[in-house]
């Protein structure tokens, strides 16, 4: 009777669990399972075979380019990173500090989220008649006499992937740190300066250290979506440079669906890899 | 530590937000070396000037002396103040021994030296064993010690304690309370105690400083403003106190001044309305005749002996001179 109840309690809970469950397993799991499993098939320049063998990673680890487009993608990451959380830490240290009214608070940080109200291509896209040739940036600086002749470097080059990385995810670097900040009591940066500290050191000795798990959070999402691009290296390089994501979409247009996967099952490989290393420094846990 | 002879004097010190007074310009010189409570309803302004005393809150008008120099100006540090925050504030990122440890961090005071300074003041609060927690794994009584020890170790001359007791449950309140009053004693320095519970602050305070609307209504010794409360205000407050209306004129009387007598046979006439067993004592709740509620305080004894019931009509008497005539 009473092991019945419980049976029937657990089938309760699992019924209850299963919406999430379905969407998991179909939308995460499975799809993940697929690449895996492809990752290991055969493919000619006309056909795939299913087949288990691992010739797919044995070219990838085999080619120098491999190696040469890892860099530049980790390349990307390390210096978006680094501008991203310079900008996304001031910014939400202002909101969070400054700004002392909640009105202004809200009002200022949906200013920041409104460039995402237009798709990322086209953000992206609007930075070409800035940074071109003759572009505005060009034309302003040449008429206050600071250059003679165009800068070249502006477009198509890594100033300008790095550039646009930084424009499309410094806000994936505010929300999180202003988050842990708002969660810092007032009567803390009172009690530090209480204590004889200066805006400095209670920056470096309170605030920092309990804005951590913001920044963590900010700093994955950051080099997820970086290291996972194709799209801005592309426009913003004029399809000059690489990164990982640009080998697997080449792989895709070329129907190397085999190729493709173990390039991404790898890149898969490596992100979870830094995410792990990065959970050990700090815990998230509380901040979700 | 040597007791230093400190004083804190408060000079028409006024503070506005915007077009609202919270605190209006009240002057007060406290008694050296003393535990002082500033009590007062919420709202009154006495956390806003222990806010202003410690420097957290600049001051609109007036002056803050402590050994005759205006400190009014000087950021929370250089004050001779230190503050314990009613949540405690302790950082929730360090060790117990390094929240301690902070102020003298700041100062670039070396490793060794103040984890010695941090290890003696846990001594005095007596929690030198858990010097390596995080301020999460402690009680909510040891968290209070921990940050006393905090701001105790700066060396203030008078130390700021707003509302410290209020987070811990009752029986804790009242061990806390022992060691407060027993930390000043030792130290000898000037402690400012904000609370709006009068028995907490009757039971420490050499001197009560009570508060209403942004300003001092009464400051004394606990023992003279309770025996002989100014105004209505401070005699309610204070509790145990009626306020009665006789003649034309206002005194406070104490409940446990008063006592039940026959009808016909006391000074007031009254009707009983409730009774309320309390252990040792029982109070007697009754409404006169000209509709005052008036309270009385019987030893458990005195009541038992002959017993009272809601709705009895009941005779108030009590010895002239227990009559205490109060201001307007």
């Amino acid at each position: 009777m009473g092991l019945s109840a419980r049976n029937q309690g657990s089938l309760k809970s699992w019924a209850m669990l299963s919406p999430l469950v379905i969407v998991m397993v179909v939308f995460l799991i499975l799809p993940i399972a697929m690449i895996v499993t492809v990752s290991f098939w055969q493919a000619t320049e006309w056909s795939i075979i299913p087949a288990f063998v691992f010739e797919n990673y044995a070219f990838l680890f085999g080619s120098p380019v491999t190696y040469k487009v890892f860099v530049n993608t980790f390349k990307y990451a390390l210096i978006t990173w680094a501008c991203t959380l310079l900008i996304g830490f001031s910014v939400a240290y202002f909101l969070a500090f400054h700004v002392r009214s909640m009105r202004w608070q809200i009002t200022l940080f949906l200013l920041c989220t409104i460039p995402f109200w237009t798709s990322n291509i086209i953000r992206m896209i609007s930075w070409i008649p800035f940074l071109g040739r003759n572009g505005i940036a060009n034309s302003v600086l040449m008429s206050w006499g600071v250059i003679d002749a165009p800068l070249d470097w502006l477009l198509f080059s890594d100033f300008a992937v790095i550039l646009a990385f930084v424009h499309l995810y410094t806000l994936f670097m505010v929300v999180p740190i202003f988050n842990t900040m708002m969660r810092i009591e007032p009567s803390l940066i009172e009690a530090a300066r209480d204590g004889g500290a200066n805006g400095l050191q209670i920056l470096w000795h309170v605030i920092i250290p309990l804005t951590k798990p913001g920044i963590m959070i900010g700093t994955i999402f950051v080099l997820t979506l970086v290291m996972g691009d194709f799209i801005t290296v592309r426009f913003m390089s004029g399809s000059q440079s690489a990164n990982v994501g640009r080998l697997i979409s080449n792989d895709i247009a070329l129907l190397q669906y085999p190729s493709a996967a173990a390039t991404a099952v790898v890149l898969l490989g490596t992100v979870l890899l830094m995410i792990s290393i990065l959970l050990r420094f700090v815990d998230i846990r509380k901040e979700l | 530590m040597s007791a230093r002879q400190t004083e804190l004097e408060l000079v028409q010190v006024t503070k506005r937000y915007g077009t609202t007074v919270a605190v209006d310009a009240i002057s007060h010189r406290f008694q050296p070396s003393s535990y002082a409570c500033l009590l007062g309803p919420s709202g009154c302004g006495k956390s806003s000037t222990l806010r202003m005393i410690a420097g957290h809150e600049s001051v609109s008008e007036g002056a803050i002396l402590i050994s005759k120099r205006d400190v009014s100006t000087r950021p929370p540090a250089r004050r001779g103040t230190a503050m314990m925050f009613q949540n405690y504030a302790l950082f929730p990122h360090l060790s117990v021994a390094d929240n301690v440890a902070f102020s003298l961090r700041m100062k670039g005071v070396d490793k060794s030296q103040r984890m010695t300074a941090a290890g003696e003041m846990l001594e005095l609060v007596d929690l030198a064993h858990l010097s390596d927690r995080l301020p999460d794994q402690l009680s909510g009584g040891q968290q209070q010690r921990v940050a006393l020890a905090r701001a105790l170790i700066t060396r203030p001359q008078v130390l700021l304690l707003d509302e410290p007791l209020s987070a811990l449950d009752p029986f804790l309140r009242i061990r806390m309370r022992t060691e407060l009053k027993r930390l000043q004693r030792e130290l000898g320095i000037t402690f400012v105690h904000v609370t709006h519970g009068q028995d907490e602050a009757l039971a420490l305070a050499d001197e009560i400083v009570v508060m209403n609307n942004a300003g001092i209504e009464q400051a004394g010794s606990a023992r003279s403003v309770f025996e002989r409360p100014d105004t209505a205000f401070v005699a309610r407050f204070l509790g145990s106190h009626n306020v009665v209306q006789l003649d034309g004129e206002v005194f406070a009387l104490r409940a446990d001044a008063l006592t039940l007598c026959a009808p016909g046979a006391g000074h007031l006439e009254a009707n009983i309305t409730n009774v309320e067993y309390q252990g040792t004592h029982v109070s007697v709740t009754t409404r006169t005749y000209d509709n005052q509620e008036i309270s009385v305080l019987l030893s458990d004894r005195d009541f038992f002996a002959h017993s009272a019931n809601p709705g009895e009509p009941v005779g108030l008497s009590w010895a002239q001179e227990t009559l205490h005539r109060l201001q307007g």
